[in-house]
């Protein structure tokens, strides 16, 4: 990530907008001149004053990630101009609920195996006889506890952002 | 007006672009979109589509601004590396599943 100041070359953002790439450009450390397309998608889709007012807000060792994730937002919604990243969103979203009910039939499966393998033992004589008993516990009350129960909709609230610093209100 | 030249402090003209997808009544939307994107940034993607998908549009761009916003790193990205971690940890967990079967 070195900066193209140090080998008088502007980066990728100066040598679009025309404009003299100074020491301190806060573009040249993630737009490098050799890679022209990826500034000219986020100037397209966010413009550059709000991507520096974005990198700005930022400390510095998360500005690399955050032009990782506004370049891939830029080039979807270039590739598809109605849906962009939201397009994806849907389709991992249904691959999830897909593969969820694969896996409550594979586990129903399994249980209907493990029960027909127990054994049925006679009663012993003198005993009083008791039915048999077959508990399926589990953490949520079902047959299989999915720990990734994550069916978030399409504007539904975000649950999954509590490992990132959150420093906005929600919708 | 519509929230679009509200927030803009401008008239709203009849042939608005921003008028049927950011209505008066909700503020927010056109204010999210308007902080990552800009005005001007939307309206021209709003225009290059036909008429017919820009209300969609429209809802995708705020939600990935709504995403932007609540998480400034990594936006709506960040929810589609939590879907294919998802996805990979189920095919795992299917593929035992089925090796036990």
């Amino acid at each position: 990530m070195a900066s193209s100041n140090s080998y008088n070359s502007p980066c990728a953002a100066c040598k679009f907008l025309r404009r003299k790439c100074l020491p301190d450009c806060i573009y040249a450390p993630h737009f490098p001149p050799e890679e022209p397309q990826k500034f000219a998608n986020v100037h397209k889709i966010f413009g550059a004053g709000n991507v520096a007012k974005l990198l700005r807000e930022l400390p510095p060792h998360q500005r690399e990630d955050a032009v990782s994730s506004l370049a891939f937002e830029a080039e979807a919604r270039v590739r598809d101009p109605v849906y962009g990243c939201v397009g994806a969103i849907t389709f991992l979203q249904r691959q999830v609920e897909r593969l969820q009910k694969e896996l409550e039939a594979a586990n129903a499966d399994l249980i209907r195996l493990a029960c027909s393998d127990i054994p049925i033992l006679p009663p012993a004589i003198g005993m009083q006889q008791r039915p048999l008993e077959l508990r399926i516990v589990a953490e949520n009350g079902g047959f299989c506890p999915i720990p990734y129960g994550f069916p978030v909709t399409y504007a539904s609230s975000l649950q999954w952002n509590e490992n990132h610093h959150n420093n906005h209100g929600g919708i | 007006r519509c929230a679009a030249c509200r927030h803009l402090r401008r008239r709203c003209p009849s042939d608005c672009i921003f008028a049927p997808y950011f209505p008066a009544n909700n503020p927010r939307r056109f204010s999210y979109v308007h902080r990552i994107y800009g005005a001007s940034n939307v309206a021209k993607i709003l225009q290059d589509l036909p008429e017919n998908v820009r209300g969609e549009a429209a809802d995708s761009l705020h939600y990935e601004a709504y995403c932007r916003i609540k998480d400034p790193v990594y936006g709506i990205v960040g929810m589609i590396t939590v879907l294919h971690q998802q996805i990979c940890a189920a095919q795992r967990h299917l593929a035992r599943v089925h090796a036990e079967i």
